[in-house]
């Protein structure tokens, strides 16, 4: 019998010692086990994928076109009915022959040679479309695919920078304490002060219309809630030992905040980003829907539903609900998979849910 | 205590006057110049250099700040540019019928909220549960503008229950025939949201010790909860109320654009697309000032609800 253990046991000079797994390993883990998790974030990748195909063109790249008569009905309710010709009884039979008295009949035969010479193209209007069509006709399965990744892409984009303001703002403010930390904290305050829709409403004002300009007008207007936090949590850990054992081997202070204090505050942070996506997408609706989101040239969630108001008094009801089901169905998966996110990466907050 | 107030205060007033530099500075280099808006197309460069010198546009940026804040100490809040009416006078009106929409939906959204949240917590865990978070998470998800484009189709249009929009002067009738749609689509949207969150509270609340006792002690379940859990959650829900507060003053501006409701929250947006400064900068002001206010009532509540509470 041998005193000594057969299995190898972790120790420093050992080559085969067991590695303990790292928070992103057991993270993962955790959340494999979450079906409802692991299905949102399915449906997520999926969203996400079409929204690549459309930035580059693979769908719904002539979302633009009207290929189908206005207001065409979905394919599944099958043609809208003829409208009435008229009152007026059209004649039948063949038309009386004027050549003797039409002072362009010479001319008639002429043209017709000339005019056959040319192509034209017969552009038939389809009656129905897969998803309807809106009223000038274009497809509006195309364009709440092109929809979709304006408005998600406004919203992951937003919340980045609004992420990363927040962030540095918040680590700057947390760990130094003092001087700055009060300024930032004023700063926070007047951001919070002022009514959010004023906010919003001014920097719309600068930003003007587009893309860009809603990307950074959500961002600078929802950066203070992520800096609340992340401040909190720089504040909490600048004070541990890790942080000081740090410190006292040489690690300057930036190295202190970005290297390794980050890492272990940025669950906080991803956490946050996933529910400011979704909140900017729905705020970039609503800006989209007073014109002040992007331009009248691009396709958007909110452009769609604006249209579709008037449209529904006269019956057309299939835009207002493809785009109210597409979004729903992501704002759901994103917001379960937000849910899943958080109770995998940090379980002390399950129990909660 | 009363050392604390005034020291909250105090403390106001580097905030407020930070407010008043963002939105003065904001507004005045970025925003349309309101003497062209208001000189219309076809003014000629002479009438708009008039209506700058009358509005005292020309004068250095740090006079006119100082103006600016000699007006809000003498709460001197000086006449719309567009319209010429007194900013005070604009607020006056247009409050009423904010409040009318607003306070309404914030009695009902909490006093839903709660007893669902309840409800809802005493069967945590099982499937009720877990269909009903998962429900108001679609409901959450469908964004507010549909609810409102077929809640005016559905029970204006269709079925002809209330008006698709308007109001009046008389209190009685906004409330009776004008208001309901609105709160009723305002309600049906923030419902979700709020049971979510106060679920959360009570769930916090069951977790505790003193529950486990009480329970062992042979206490009924609902009693346990009405009592206990549901006066230790109140902190939290209060300090969600509190935060919702201001919004009640500033108004939906959404709601108010779609139901036609003369107030605040469409004020702003008109305000904002005119560069009409004084209402702009007034309503900042009022509103930080209110938000700061309410603040500051909640933390003193928190005392009176908690006396373990310490204001520092």
């Amino acid at each position: 019998m041998s005193a000594v253990m057969s299995s190898p046991t972790p120790s420093a000079g050992n080559p085969k010692a067991q590695k303990s797994e790292g928070v992103w390993a057991a993270s993962w883990r955790r959340m494999k086990a979450d079906k409802v998790g692991m299905v949102s974030m399915a449906i997520v990748a999926f969203f996400l994928l079409m929204v690549i195909a459309s930035a580059s063109g693979l769908l719904a790249k002539n979302w633009q076109k009207e290929v189908g008569v206005p207001n065409a009905p979905p394919t599944f309710m099958g043609p809208a009915p003829a409208e009435a010709t008229g009152v007026i009884a059209q004649p039948k039979g063949p038309n009386v022959d004027l050549s003797d008295i039409d002072p362009l009949a010479p001319k008639y035969k002429e043209w017709e040679e000339r005019a056959s010479k040319f192509k034209t193209e017969d552009v038939v209007k389809a009656e129905t479309l897969p998803l309807g069509g809106d009223r000038l006709g274009r497809d509006v399965l195309a364009k709440v695919i092109k929809g979709a990744e304006v408005s998600i892409l406004v919203g992951v984009l937003a919340a980045v920078v609004a992420t990363i303001i927040g962030t540095v703002l918040g680590a700057i403010s947390g760990f130094f304490g003092g001087k700055i930390g009060d300024f930032l904290e004023w700063l926070y305050n007047v951001f919070t002060a002022i009514p959010s829709i004023l906010l919003i409403f001014a920097f719309a004002v600068i930003f003007g219309k587009g893309v860009l300009s809603v990307v950074m007008i959500l961002g600078l207007a929802g950066w203070p809630g992520i800096y609340r936090l992340i401040r909190a949590e720089f504040m909490k850990h600048s004070v541990r030992e890790y942080v000081r054992s740090a410190e006292a081997i040489g690690a300057s202070r930036y190295s202190r905040m970005f290297k390794h204090i980050l890492p272990n505050v940025s669950h906080v942070a991803l956490v946050q980003l996933s529910l400011h996506v979704v909140s900017f997408i729905k705020s970039e609706v609503i800006l989209s829907y007073l014109g002040l989101g992007v331009g009248v040239d691009q396709v958007s969630w909110g452009t769609m539903l604006s249209e579709s108001q008037s449209e529904l008094i006269l019956g057309y009801w299939w835009q207002l609900v493809s785009v109210t089901a597409l979004m729903a169905v992501f704002v759901t998966a994103f917001a379960l998979f937000t849910d899943a996110l958080r109770d995998a990466l940090d379980p002390k907050l399950r129990g909660l849910e | 205590m009363a050392a604390y107030l005034l020291r909250r205060l105090w403390q106001m007033i580097p905030t407020l006057l930070g407010v008043v530099l963002l939105v003065f500075f904001l507004f005045k280099y970025f925003g349309g110049d309101p003497a062209e808006i208001m000189g219309g197309l076809n003014a000629s460069p002479e009438q708009i250099n008039a209506i700058r010198e009358q509005l005292g546009l020309n004068k250095p940026v740090w006079e006119q700040l100082w103006i600016f804040i000699k007006q809000i100490v003498t709460f001197d809040w000086g006449k719309s540019w567009a319209t010429n009416e007194s900013v005070a006078n604009l607020f006056a009106s247009r409050l009423p019928a904010t409040l009318t929409v607003m306070l309404p939906i914030l009695i009902l959204e909490v006093s839903l909220a709660i007893p669902f949240a309840l409800a809802v917590a005493a069967v945590r865990g099982s499937l009720t549960d877990r269909t009903v978070m998962i429900l108001s998470t679609v409901a959450v998800s469908i964004s507010l503008l549909v609810y409102v484009i077929v809640g005016q189709y559905v029970f204006a249009f269709r079925l002809g229950w209330f008006p698709v929009q308007g109001w009046t002067d008389s209190v009685w009738t906004n409330l009776t025939t004008y208001a309901p749609l609105p709160i009723m689509v305002a309600v049906a949207v923030a419902i979700a949201p709020y049971t979510r969150l106060y679920r959360t509270f009570f769930l916090d609340e069951i977790g505790h010790d003193y529950v486990r006792t009480a329970r062992a002690k042979g206490m009924t379940e609902r009693t346990i909860l009405l009592k206990h859990v549901l006066r230790n959650a109140m902190i939290p829900i209060m300090t969600n109320i509190s935060v919702a507060l201001p919004g009640v003053f500033v108004g939906s501006f959404l709601l108010e654009v779609f139901f036609s409701i003369p107030g605040l929250g469409r004020e702003i947006l008109l305000a904002v697309n005119r560069s009409d400064y004084p209402v702009i900068q007034a309503f900042a002001i009022y509103i930080a000032f209110l938000t700061m206010v309410v603040n500051l009532i909640t933390d003193v509540l928190y005392k009176l609800v908690d006396p373990r509470v310490v204001l520092k």
